[in-house]
């Protein structure tokens, strides 16, 4: 079975992720360079690319405007613990969170990262922990690699999905880059001067 | 100045240690060229035309004495003897192997420098007044303020990856010398009707291919809410920022395209959340760091100084160094020196190792053992006693410092230009070499006056031609290179930026142009009028008949 890095281990991931069918799009470009991001709120799909999504048994993790546009068929997998979502890096978090009654009904939130300069996911991790109350898996997926994790972890993530040609034991020691970092964030919410006694000048 | 803790030094040397194997990995192929590229920029890494260039974070501009004789040392040993300070008062080095950078790293967290977030699409060095807490006209000194935000920025996990680079500056004086208004974020320390510290809040400045001013966001955020406010600002734009094209991806657009008004609600919004949360300074944080940048030792004196009141009389070059390079100093007897990096025929902002090691010295000897470097790219000796002058403006010009030039026209604000930098369509040193030789004669240069040239060798303006009283771009034209010039720039709480006077020029005719400019000025004048003051009267149109003459479209021109 597939592995995932869950907190400090690799262990054996039990959940499907669920895609969305490529698209064969012609190529855009803005300012003479190919278009590498979707601007945040664009569409993800069509509502017949949902529809033909095919949904596999066992524990899923399914696009969110499957999830939206197909929810009523999901629903049961929901309340058996079976189902995940998720988010793309130009989607809202905004637009789960208002989709469900309890957010922590899903086990699993997984928050793509298209490229891995594209930091916006960052920023849903927070949000999806400090302002919307998460407490279940929170996994970053795609472009993963071991220079964010320490980022990863700081700002919600508990669990990472490698880029499947990496080694994810190497992965393991950027977990621990830094001792004590300077702002507060998901895991430590106290910045260091509220920590600890930092000596005077 | 910051001396670190056990816990700064620790974030420092993690940071060598983890570039150190990210480096390795990239050397044995496990980090392919575009998966280091991030990595590397957020350490000040550049792979440029002939080299790697290393850009060294100089924090607010603040250096000790120990810091810069580290800087020659590190220019001997792993590059070709000199550095060069930048607009945003760093340092690079232009030769370095890319094998030996985290070596140099390691020795640079001896001294308690770094290389972090130098570069790359994060939080860049904050940027202050070089005359920070000696200048008359100060309300507050930014620099405490800088600290605490250089600290909150550092590594900031949910920062690190932005769509373009971030760049914040702090004023805390009267006259705004940090540009504040062309910045990401622009912070102006206040108090308000009840003395209550805080700041005014600008947001969406900036330079390159778009030149914007900045918008006031907020009128006033005490001071203990600043760090979370500018995490507010950072995360609205983090999540809806252009994306899509880098052109349009710094904060400015995102602003302008909102509207600033609209662009505050969604900060306000945000920070609603944010607002007295654990990210909430304490008055027990802003006292120990102020603690790191009180008044040095300062002596009783009576100015003004009377050897110094002679010297002024008896040496006409000395008298002439002092009006140009002295800077008004907030306590009585002292003076704060501007050691010049543009020496005619020197590329504007380089110093070699050995004038690193005279300024250190001088440092040691006269001004506490400390200095800065301005976004002008000269050195400051911020606390020098008047009876010291003398014997500062001769070591000084031994060492080919003491050039009387500072805010004339010859004090030059430039880049590296297409010499060095990969980005660059033309060169600039040349360019500024160039003006310098041709106006070479100091009287004619105080003649002059105060102007503000500024060239930048590309649209990303890191040398601020669009502040500038003149400003020069340099624009590739079908594989050549062409300048751009535009007149009536200027920094300050009353920024504006400067309009193009016509069509481009090559490299040759630039010198003559500026001495159209000048001769322009010259002959229409007002008594103790400015440059600037000149242009703003009398407008541009007559500059431009000067230059380009009444039938401009017979000559041989590039448009742009």
């Amino acid at each position: 079975m597939d592995k995932v890095i869950r907190g400090s281990t690799i262990v054996a991931d039990e959940w499907t992720l669920v895609r969305l069918p490529v698209r064969d799009e012609p190529v855009k470009k803005q300012a003479g360079k190919a278009v590498l991001f979707k601007l945040t709120g664009e569409q993800a799909a069509t509502e017949e690319e949902v529809a033909a999504v095919g949904i596999p048994g066992g524990k899923i993790i399914v696009p969110l405007s499957v999830w939206l546009g197909r929810k009523s068929e999901l629903a049961p997998r929901l309340a058996a613990g079976q189902l995940g979502v998720w988010i793309d890096s130009f989607e809202e978090p905004e637009a789960l969170v208002a989709s469900v009654d309890r957010i922590n009904d899903l086990a699993v939130i997984a928050i793509n990262f298209p490229k891995f300069i594209d930091g916006r996911g960052f920023s849903l991790g927070r949000l999806l922990r400090e302002r919307y109350g998460f407490r279940n898996e929170l996994r970053a997926i795609g472009d993963v690699l071991r220079d964010q994790i320490f980022f990863f972890k700081r700002c919600g993530f508990d669990a990472y999905k490698l880029r499947a040609d990496r080694d994810m034991q190497d992965a393991l020691d950027s977990l621990r880059d830094f001792s004590d970092p300077y702002q507060g964030a998901v895991d430590e919410p106290r910045p260091l001067f509220r920590r600890v006694e930092r000596s005077a000048a | 100045m910051y001396r670190y803790d056990a816990y700064d030094q620790r974030i420092v040397d993690e940071r060598v240690a983890q570039f150190r194997d990210q480096t390795r990995r990239y050397l044995a192929g496990e980090l392919t060229d575009d998966e280091f590229r991030p990595l590397r920029l957020q350490n000040g890494l550049y792979v440029q035309r002939h080299a790697p260039m290393l850009r060294v974070a100089v924090p607010y501009g603040l250096l000790s004495s120990r810091q810069l004789r580290k800087l020659a040392e590190i220019s001997r040993k792993y590059d070709r003897g000199y550095g060069h300070f930048s607009t945003r008062q760093n340092l690079q080095y232009n030769w370095p192997a890319l094998e030996s950078v985290p070596d140099i790293l390691a020795e640079l967290a001896t001294v308690q420098m770094h290389a972090i977030q130098t570069s790359g699409n994060c939080v860049r060095n904050i940027t202050t007044d070089q005359f920070a807490g000696v200048a008359p006209d100060e309300i507050v000194d930014p620099r405490p303020w800088a600290e605490i935000l250089r600290q909150w920025s550092t590594f900031h996990p949910e920062f690190a990856f932005l769509p373009r680079k971030f760049k914040i500056a702090i004023c805390g004086s009267q006259e705004d010398r940090a540009v504040i208004l062309v910045h990401d974020i622009g912070l102006q320390l206040v108090r308000n009707d009840v003395g209550t510290l805080g700041f005014r809040v600008f947001a969406g400045g900036g330079l390159g291919r778009t030149p914007i001013i900045g918008s006031l966001v907020r009128d006033f955020v005490e001071w203990q809410h600043i760090a979370t406010y500018c995490e507010a600002i950072i995360r609205v734009y983090n999540r809806y920022g252009r994306r899509d094209n880098s052109f349009k991806a710094r904060i400015k657009i995102l602003v302008k395209a909102l509207k600033p008004e609209v662009f505050a609600q969604k900060v306000e919004a945000e920070w609603a959340h944010l607002k007295d949360g654990p990210g909430t300074l304490t008055q027990a944080e802003v006292d120990r760091i102020a603690a790191h940048f009180g008044a040095p030792e300062y002596e009783t004196l009576t100015a003004p100084d009377a050897g110094y009141a002679a010297k002024l009389e008896t040496d006409r070059a000395f008298a002439a160094w002092v009006r140009r390079n002295v800077h008004a100093h907030k306590m009585p007897g002292y003076g704060a020196v501007t050691l010049s990096l543009k020496k005619t025929g020197a590329t504007p902002g380089n110093a070699s190792a050995e004038q690193m090691d005279v300024v250190a010295d001088l440092a040691d000897r006269y001004s506490f053992g400390e200095l800065r470097v301005s976004h002008e790219q000269n050195l400051i000796l911020a606390d020098v006693r008047q009876a010291d002058l003398y014997a500062v403006w001769l070591a000084a010009r031994a060492a080919g410092l003491a050039t009387p030039n500072i805010g004339l026209l010859t004090d030059i604000v430039c880049c590296p230009g297409g010499d060095f930098c990969s980005l660059a369509n033309a060169k600039s040193i040349p360019i500024a070499q160039a003006i310098q030789q041709k106006f070479d004669d100091l009287d004619y240069l105080h003649d002059i006056g105060e102007i503000d040239l500024n060239i930048s060798g590309c649209m990303n303006s890191c040398g601020h031609h669009h502040v500038g009283h003149i400003g020069i771009l340099g624009v590739d034209k079908d594989g050549s290179e062409w300048y751009q010039i535009s007149i009536g720039g200027s920094q300050g709480h009353d920024a504006v930026l400067g309009d193009v006077i016509g069509p481009s020029f090559a490299a040759d005719e630039v010198p003559a142009v500026i001495g159209k400019l000048i001769d322009t000025y010259i002959e229409r004048r007002h008594e103790d009028e400015r440059f600037i003051d000149t242009v703003r009267r009398i407008s541009v149109a007559p500059f431009k008949a000067r230059v380009y003459g009444e039938n401009s479209s017979t000559r041989k021109v590039a448009n742009g």
